[in-house]
């Protein structure tokens, strides 16, 4: 069995599962936010309004919540949202709360492994797509919608389709300015934004043993871009020291049969890998970044779940070091935590030096939602994970998706630019 | 199952689409339901009547968890999409809670079916009859725990029991 399936073997009191069984599992770790929240509170009312009131949540200390897309709140509407959240935790016992301007607070899927809040062999479920981001831990993660979510909550499990497992295996070396940003990209491009639909992405391979965890995540962050039930990746010694430093929980790592089947075997050589971009509309119509030099650009965000981890932060500070931004730049830390230790770095002097707005933890302008959202016709470089039409903003408005190095070297030349143009 | 078709025949049609983040923070079906499809046709709350059906191209409902999605074209009036394929989270979204039924055609079958046909569902003989056309068409069936959700309309219905083990409700 892969790891997936070893998980869900676990979780669901089998001793084996294959690709296709139908299964009930325990769940582990669930998490909702200020958008999927309210939704899921508005399941349970619709069933309070048919007789059937919930009295407990199966297991308060296995849920938890974040503020995140309309925070600081963005108007009324968003406002009462959060209230409602936190009324809700409030009566159903419910600690894990991350509330914006309490301290620690971000982006869901930045606190999962920020705050070691799900551990390797869990079945971590959370009511956003990019849940599967937690993948990199070794956890099987995904997304799940607000009834499913209400469901968790009440009896601890949920149905799944035991998913098969393609695998990538990333071998070589990785060349200078080449981040999983660009990896991802590259692999979204061949596969396709259904190419892995109902299926698992596991990445393996030489690069995966040196590639740090904030780089893991956004391989596993953008597996949804493919359609992805979950992306995974098997825990190693840098996920032990990385959650060492994080929590003082135990937990039993799980690894996958050396016989597994896979679906499918994708080898990718990093070697020749190029700093890579995908176009507006599609998250798979990618180029690579020097195809695209001289594509002015009005705005350059770095932000996201996707895009503004520390290191992201670390590296982007490094080519912008110096430079002043010549189109509108925004940075906004994922999560309160990385914005406090890329302050200490002097990282946001980096960028407010250089002429960068730099803005509090949210998904903000990544979901349209607020802070720098595009408009009619703004062109916008971004770390973020999708580049629908209006995903930042107005419909006719254009996201490039790229690595926070390329999102900085085009800040700093007001059109598309690949680092090693601007840095060698 | 009777209704008139609404064909979008794009791929990859993605919740973004088919209900704008700015929307997200809200959470009234009704007033969602104004705004479904907005981003690829503003006005098709206005076409749409009660028990129509959607029919579009492969990989529907990709991009983000919003139950918003789903929600937003049931109470839109959108009783059935029918695609080659769907998304998984809006799959299960769409089931799951109830709201509308993803049935998965052939893509040949899609190319047939046209704007503002009218169509007869069977999901008890998996068939698609075109009233317009006076054609038939076959859809894939349901797996078995599927089959059950849609037959008691949406997992909160579903008994918990009916399956290996037991678990404890809260209710």
């Amino acid at each position: 069995m892969t790891i997936t399936e070893k998980i869900l073997a676990q979780a669901s009191g089998k001793s084996k599962v294959s690709p296709g069984d139908v299964i009930f599992a325990k769940i582990d770790k669930v998490m909702m936010h200020d958008v999927s929240g309210p939704g899921v509170i508005k399941v349970f009312s619709e069933l309070e309004k048919k007789g059937k009131k919930l009295e407990r949540v199966w297991d308060p200390d296995r849920v938890w919540v974040t503020e995140d897309h309309f925070v600081p709140a963005v108007d009324r509407v968003s406002a009462e949202n959060v209230i409602a959240l936190s009324n809700w935790t409030k009566k159903f016992g419910i600690k894990k709360h991350f509330k914006y301007g309490l301290g620690q607070y971000g982006i869901c899927h930045t606190l999962s492994h920020e705050e070691a809040l799900v551990l390797p062999g869990e079945v971590y479920v959370g009511g956003d797509s990019h849940t599967n981001t937690t993948g990199a831990m070794g956890a099987f993660a995904t997304g799940l919608g607000h009834t499913d979510i209400a469901y968790v909550l009440m009896n601890g499990q949920i149905w799944f389709k035991v998913p098969e497992t393609m695998m990538f295996k990333l071998t070589g070396k990785k060349p200078d300015y080449v981040m999983a940003k660009d990896i991802i990209l590259k692999i979204i491009g061949d596969v396709g934004t259904d190419g892995a639909n109902y299926k698992t992405m596991q990445f393996s391979g030489d690069i995966i043993k040196e590639l740090k965890i904030d780089e893991r995540l956004t391989l596993t962050n953008m597996t949804t871009e493919a359609g992805a039930k979950n992306g995974i990746i098997e825990p190693d010694v840098l996920t032990d020291e990385y959650l060492h430093d994080r929590t003082d929980a135990q937990y039993s790592p799980v690894l996958g049969d050396i016989d597994a089947d896979f679906s499918e075997l994708y080898t990718y050589e990093i070697d020749k890998l190029e700093p890579t971009v995908a176009k507006p509309f599609s998250p798979e119509n990618i180029s690579a970044a020097r195809e695209l030099q001289g594509v002015e650009i009005d705005k350059a965000y770095i932000g996201s779940c996707t895009g503004a981890k520390l290191e992201d932060l670390r590296l982007a500070a490094k080519v912008i070091k110096g430079k002043k931004v010549k189109v509108r730049t925004e940075v906004l830390p994922a999560a309160q935590s990385i914005y406090m230790k890329a302050l200490k770095e002097g990282l946001l002097n980096i960028f407010i030096e250089a002429g960068a707005v730099v803005g509090p933890p949210t998904c903000g302008a990544c979901c349209g939602a607020h802070m720098g959202v595009l408009g009619k016709n703004e062109i916008c470089i971004s770390t973020t994970n999708r580049n629908f039409p209006g995903r930042m903003g107005h419909v006719e408005s254009q996201t490039y998706l790229a690595s926070p190095v390329v999102v900085a070297a085009s800040a700093a030349t007001g059109k598309i630019t690949d680092p090693r143009d601007l840095m060698n | 199952m009777r209704g008139i078709v609404h064909k979008y025949e794009r791929a990859n049609i993605d919740t973004d689409v088919i209900i704008p983040g700015p929307y997200l923070k809200i959470h009234d079906h009704k007033e969602l339901a104004r705004h479904a499809m907005e981003g690829i046709d503003p006005k098709f709350p206005e076409k749409v009547s009660q028990g129509d059906f959607l029919v579009t191209g492969n990989n529907f409902g990709c991009g983000s968890s919003r139950e918003h999605a789903p929600i937003a074209l049931s109470y839109a009036g959108i009783k059935a999409i029918l695609a080659p394929s769907f998304a998984r989270i809006f799959y299960r979204n769409a089931v799951d809670g109830g709201y509308l039924l993803p049935i998965e055609i052939e893509e040949s079958t899609m190319k047939k079916i046209l704007d503002k046909d009218k169509l007869e569902i069977d999901i008890k003989q998996n068939k698609i009859i075109n009233l317009t056309r006076k054609e038939s068409y076959s859809m894939k069936a349901f797996p078995e725990l599927i089959a059950k959700i849609v037959e008691v309309g949406g997992l909160m219905n579903y008994d918990i029991n009916d399956k290996e083990g037991t678990a404890s409700r809260n209710f």
